[in-house]
């Protein structure tokens, strides 16, 4: 299978097969109106299988969000089809506006315009918790 | 500098250490802290109801020598206009030099406080914090046993929703040597969060059994909350465990002497009251030492907040 290179934009590699799907969606990259190749269970040597992302545009990708989902990606700058910028984001300590609260008890519930924040407090187990009502985020 | 308490680790061991200190100080000398806040405002936002609590917030502040500003009813307030709790927390900082705040959704405290320009006490946030009951308890078992280390503390009833016993555990597991026994029915054990969270991170040595009559003669320190109806999936459940979890003079004959036994209250039928007149039936003792940490933390946060000196 043949996607073209890009010239400039951001490829994000090396995703845990099976979650770019999800990067893909809190992301948002599907509200961008720019193209965007996913291409899901790619070969890799380490892995076995991967995911990548290639968006064709000049973004800024959310770290916090690639780090959430899978701190093992690498978010890769292309400036006139070289790599310039060899990113890997980290298992961020807090989620803004990524997750929602699922907790009905929860005052993000009744206070709309409260931002939805997550704070990591397992990083062996990869636990965030509502910094409102502790909540676990369901991952 | 402002601070705020939402949660019982808000505040460090030491500062738990110190408030106990002012606590007992108090009781000792009422006369010596009955002025310190006058001119001084408190008030107490409670968006749901709960006369003790608040009556214990309000006397503590009275005895203070302050004032307090009451908000009892949310329906005649703005919050029924729609207005937000940060808008209502900054709004009562123009009026009041600290905040008490109840409020049935869970988080509410913690969005009052970082609104507020005032320090915000958590006087309830649905069924997640309730710090100053915390620290009653604490109070209580730190005047009646001299201390928490050695001790065996039975927690029983309803494990899975009482917020005062997470937090309760939460609170112990910073002192060293204490023994938790865990007495539920299986429908009402401890959460796996709790236990593993706290239990077993702070590595704190736990027994859990549904069996109060083996608990007893083992303990310190017995803890009651109530178990009830509605958190049973079926009435037979219900009926075949709900008297396992009472306790009567037959049963606490069973206890040490010196056993306490503790209660948030309110009480239903979990304690029987052939047990008020027993010496070891502490927790009307509990309510008023809510009163005294309530005091020692208001004079915290309020010279925190450079609002008094003493």
């Amino acid at each position: 299978m043949n996607i073209d290179s890009i010239k400039n934009g951001v490829v994000i590699d090396h995703i845990t097969a099976g979650r770019g799907m999800k990067l893909y969606r809190l992301l948002d990259l599907d509200g961008l109106g720019v193209p965007v190749a996913i291409i899901t269970n790619a070969p890799s040597r380490k892995k076995g299988k991967k995911d990548i992302i290639k968006i064709d545009a000049d973004i800024t990708v959310d770290l916090d969000v690639t780090g959430y989902v899978d701190p093992g990606a690498t978010v890769n700058i292309i400036k006139d089809g070289a790599v310039v910028e060899k990113k890997n984001p980290e298992l961020p300590l807090t989620l803004k506006n990524v997750l929602k609260c699922k907790n009905p008890r929860c005052i993000t519930t009744t206070e709309q315009e409260l931002p939805h924040v997550f704070r990591l407090t397992d990083k062996e187990h990869k636990t965030y918790r509502c910094v409102y009502c502790d909540t676990k985020a369901s991952v | 500098m402002k601070r705020s308490v939402i949660d019982i680790t808000d505040l460090t061991k030491e500062e738990i250490d110190r408030l106990t200190d002012t606590a007992n100080d108090i009781i000792n000398d009422p006369e010596k802290y009955a002025h310190i806040c006058a001119g001084k405002k408190l008030a107490t936002l409670f968006f749901e109801p709960s006369t003790r609590t608040r009556m214990s917030f309000e006397a503590a502040m009275y005895e203070l020598g302050g004032a307090v500003l009451s908000m009892t009813d949310a329906a005649s307030s703005s919050a029924s206009k729609g207005e937000s709790v940060s808008d209502t927390a900054k709004v009562i900082s123009c009026y009041a030099d600290i905040i008490a705040m109840r409020h049935p959704k869970e988080g509410a405290a913690y969005v009052a406080s970082n609104a507020a320009s005032v320090p915000v006490i958590n006087a309830g946030d649905g069924g997640h914090c309730h710090p100053t009951q915390t620290l009653a308890d604490l109070l209580t078992i730190k005047r009646e046993k001299g201390g928490f280390s050695g001790l065996t503390v039975g927690l029983c009833g309803d494990l899975k929703f009482g917020r005062t016993v997470h937090s309760l555990i939460q609170a112990l597991s910073r002192y060293d040597d204490i023994r938790l026994v865990l007495i539920s029915p299986e429908e009402l054990r401890l959460p796996d969060y709790v236990y593993n969270d706290v239990i077993l991170k702070n590595r704190m040595k736990c027994t859990q059994t549904t069996d109060l009559l083996w608990a007893l003669p083992k303990l310190d320190v017995l803890y009651m909350t109530r178990v009830q109806r509605e958190r049973f999936f079926n009435e037979e459940d219900y009926l075949r465990l709900k008297d396992s979890y009472i306790l009567t003079p037959e049963k606490l004959f069973l206890a040490k002497r010196d056993m306490i036994v503790m209660h948030p209250l309110p009480r239903v039928n979990e304690i029987s009251v052939a047990i008020d007149d027993d010496p070891r039936a502490c927790y009307f003792e509990q309510v008023k030492n809510g009163k005294y940490m309530r005091m020692a933390l208001i004079l915290k946060l309020l010279r925190e907040n450079g609002a008094i000196t003493y």
